[in-house]
C-alpha cells in the first residue's frame, strides 16, 4: 500500500475506534478539538513542509473563518454552513492579496511579515467592537445539521456530533493534502523546498507556487476556525492571536512535520497536553515550555518519526 | 507644537527600550543565527528581580546589579542548555525552542515571584522636566541615556577590542573564525550573556515608568523583533534606528490617529518597508551561492 493509503487508513481508524475507549462524553469534545487543530495543521504542512515557507500569522485566517460564521449569519442572514464557505473563500482571497508581496521575503523576514499580518487581524477583531462586539467575543449560531440528522433517526449528543463531523472534515482535508503531495504541483512544491533557485532553473514558476501553497493553507486554517466557532457556538479574538499561530506551527513541527500523520500526532499531543497539565496547575507553563524545548532539541524530526525509529530499533 | 514635542519625547523613550531589546536580538542573531524570542523575558527578569531584591531590603543600585548578573546567567544557561545542543536545527525548530524557553521563563517567574504589577521608585524623583512646552520624566532621560551608553559601549567593544573583533569574525564566518583560533563557543556564551544583560538593563531602566509583571516579556519580544527587522537583522545601527523609529511611529499614531491601533501602525509600517526593502532599512542585499 502507498503511504497515502496507509495515512488515510490510520486516520480513519483512529477516528472510528477512539470512542470505544472514551470513559465520558467529555472525551468527544477533546477529540473534536484535536481534529479541528489537525485540520489547520495539515494546511500548515502544505506551506511549511511541501513549500518550505514559514508563517507565524496563520491564526489570522482561523480568525477570519471563525468570525465569518458569527457575522455573516447575524448581518446578512446567511446560513452558518454557507458562511463557513464564504469565510474560506474570503481567507483564500486575502491570502492571495497579502501573499503576493509577503512571499517575496525569506526566512525571518517572512516570519515577521506573517506575524504582523496575524496581529493586524486579531487587532481589528478586538477593536472594531461595533462589528465584532470586541474582545469579549461574539455568539455563533447553530449549524443545524444535528437536527437534520435527528429527523432521519440519528440521535447524537452535541459533542458526539462535532466529534464525527470534525473527524470527517479532517480526514477529507488529509485526503486532499495527500493527493496534492503526489500531483505535479506537489512535486514542484517539494522541488521548491529543496532549492528555490534549482526549481526556478528547471522552469518552475516559483512565485505562483508559493502563493498557491499559502492560499491553500489559509483555506485550511479558515475552515478549522469556522469549525471551532460553530462547535463552541462562541468565538473571541484570541483565535486569531499570536499565541494561536505559534501553537499551530508548534503542532506541525512537534509531531514531525515531514508527514500529514505526524502533523495530526502533533495536534493530538498539544491539544491534550494542556488538559493533562491542568493537574499541575501553576507548573503548567513551565512544563509546556520544557516539552517544546526538549522535543525540538532531542527529537529534531519530531515525535512521530523518532518514536517509529525507536520501534524499528534503528539508530539515527 | 507642544503637543507634537510631547509625542516625540514619549516616542523616543519607548523607542529607546525597543532599541535595547532589538540590540539584544542582533547580538544573539549575529553570533548564532538564532532569533531569540525569549529576549523580552530578559527585560522582564531585569525588572522583576530588581523589584524583589529591593523588597528584600537591598538598595536599588545593588538590586539592579544583581538582577543584571542573574539575567546574564540565565542567558548563558539558555545558550548552553537549549541553543547549543540544537545547533544546525532548522529555523522553525529554533524559533519553537526559544518560544518554549520564553514560556518556561514566564512560568518560573510566575511561580517564584507573583502575578502582580510592580514598580520601584524612579532613580531621581518623579518631578517632570519642561522641554519646549512638553514634559519629560527624569526616568525617561535615564532610559535615553542608558540606551546611548549601551550603544556607544557596544560600538567601542566591537571596533576597539580584540574580543569584540572575535565576535564579529564569528558572526561573519563561524568556520573561518574557528580556523584562525577563535573559541566560537566562548563567543556564543559571551553574546548570550551580553544580550541578556542589555535586556535586563532595559528592564531596570523602564520599570519605574511602565511597571512590570511576569508577562510583559512577550509583547516586548515582538516589538524588539519587529524593530530589529525594520532596521535590518544583524545590524546594530539598524536595531537602534529601527527601535527609535518604531517608538516614534507608535507615539504619533496614538497621538494623532487612534490609540488602540498604535501597535497596528508599527506592523503596517514594517509590512510597507519590507515590501520595498525586503531586507530592512540597513540590510545589505545578498546573493546566494548555488
Amino acid at each position: 500500500m502507498t503511504t497515502k493509503r496507509v495515512t488515510l487508513l490510520v486516520l480513519a481508524i483512529l477516528v472510528i475506534i477512539s470512542p470505544f475507549f472514551f470513559p465520558s462524553n467529555f472525551y468527544y469534545r477533546i477529540g473534536s478539538l484535536i481534529f479541528v487543530n489537525g485540520l489547520s495543521v495539515i494546511g500548515l504542512v502544505i506551506l511549511i513542509v511541501y513549500a518550505g515557507q514559514i508563517s507565524l500569522g496563520h491564526a489570522g485566517f482561523a480568525g477570519i473563518g471563525g468570525y465569518a460564521c458569527a457575522l455573516l449569519p447575524a448581518h446578512l442572514g446567511l446560513h452558518p454552513g454557507l458562511a463557513a464557505i464564504v469565510g474560506a473563500v474570503l481567507s483564500g482571497g486575502i491570502a492571495w492579496l497579502v501573499g503576493r508581496p509577503i512571499l517575496r521575503l525569506r526566512g525571518h523576514y517572512l516570519a515577521i511579515a506573517t506575524l504582523g499580518f496575524g496581529i493586524l487581524v486579531s487587532m481589528v477583531l478586538a477593536n472594531e467592537a461595533w462589528l465584532t462586539k470586541g474582545p469579549d467575543g461574539i455568539e455563533v449560531p447553530d449549524l443545524g445539521l444535528r437536527d437534520v440528522l435527528e429527523l432521519v433517526g440519528i440521535d447524537l449528543s452535541n459533542s458526539q456530533f462535532w466529534y464525527w463531523f470534525s473527524g470527517l472534515v479532517m480526514v477529507l482535508g488529509a485526503w486532499v493534502a495527500l493527493n496534492l503531495y503526489d500531483s505535479p504541483t506537489g512535486r514542484a512544491l517539494r522541488a521548491l523546498h529543496g532549492s528555490e533557485i534549482a526549481a526556478r532553473t528547471v522552469g518552475i514558476d516559483v512565485t505562483r507556487l508559493k502563493l498557491q501553497a499559502f492560499v491553500i493553507s489559509a483555506v485550511y486554517a479558515s475552515l478549522a476556525g469556522s469549525l471551532l466557532a460553530l462547535q463552541n457556538k462562541f468565538i473571541t479574538p484570541d483565535v486569531a492571536g499570536f499565541m494561536h499561530s505559534i501553537e499551530m506551527v508548534t503542532m506541525a513541527v512537534l509531531g514531525g512535520a515531514a508527514s500529514v500523520l505526524g502533523a495530526f500526532f502533533g495536534a493530538a499531543i498539544l491539544t491534550t497536553l494542556p488538559q493533562v497539565l491542568t493537574i499541575f496547575q501553576e507548573y503548567e507553563q513551565i512544563l509546556l515550555g520544557l516539552v517544546m524545548m526538549l522535543v525540538m532539541i532531542f527529537m529534531r524530526d519530531g515525535l512521530l518519526p523518532s518514536i517509529l525509529r525507536a520501534i524499528r530499533g534503528k539508530d539515527k | 507644537m507642544a503637543e507634537l514635542m510631547q509625542f516625540l519625547l514619549s516616542g523616543l523613550t519607548v523607542g529607546a527600550v525597543y532599541a535595547l531589546v532589538a540590540l539584544g536580538f542582533t547580538i544573539i542573531y549575529n553570533a548564532s543565527d538564532v532569533v531569540n524570542f525569549a529576549q523580552g523575558e530578559f527585560v522582564m527578569l531585569g525588572g522583576m528581580i530588581t523589584v524583589f531584591a529591593n523588597m528584600a531590603g537591598l538598595p536599588i543600585p545593588l538590586a539592579a546589579l544583581i538582577a543584571i548578573a542573574v539575567t546574564a546567567a540565565a542567558g548563558v544557561a539558555l545558550n548552553k542548555l537549549a541553543i547549543e545542543p540544537a545547533r544546525g536545527a532548522p529555523v522553525v525548530s529554533l524559533i519553537i525552542i526559544t518560544i518554549g524557553a520564553s514560556i518556561f521563563i514566564r512560568g518560573v517567574a510566575q511561580l517564584v515571584f507573583d502575578k502582580q504589577l510592580h514598580r520601584f521608585p524612579a532613580f531621581t524623583g518623579d518631578t517632570p522636566i519642561q522641554v519646549m512646552g512638553a514634559t519629560i520624566l527624569p526616568q525617561a532621560l535615564w532610559v535615553l541615556f542608558g540606551a546611548l551608553v549601551v550603544f556607544a559601549g557596544l560600538w567601542a567593544f566591537f571596533t576597539k577590542t580584540l574580543t569584540g573583533k572575535a565576535v564579529l569574525a564569528t558572526s561573519n564566518n563561524r568556520l573561518a573564525a574557528q580556523l584562525v583560533g577563535i573559541n566560537v563557543n566562548w563567543v556564543m556564551t559571551l553574546s548570550f550573556a551580553l544580550s541578556a544583560a542589555i535586556g535586563a538593563l532595559a528592564g531596570v531602566l523602564v520599570t519605574p515608568i511602565t511597571n512590570t509583571s511576569y508577562d510583559v516579556g512577550i509583547a516586548l519580544a515582538l516589538k524588539g523583533f519587529a524593530a530589529a527587522m525594520l532596521g535590518g537583522m544583524g545590524n546594530p545601527v539598524g536595531a537602534l534606528v529601527g527601535g527609535l523609529l518604531l517608538g516614534l511611529i507608535e507615539a504619533l499614531t496614538a497621538g494623532y490617529i487612534s490609540s488602540v491601533y498604535k501597535d497596528a501602525a508599527a506592523f503596517v509600517v514594517i509590512l510597507l518597508v519590507l515590501f520595498f526593502m525586503p531586507r530592512g532599512i540597513f540590510g545589505k542585499s545578498s546573493t546566494d551561492r548555488v
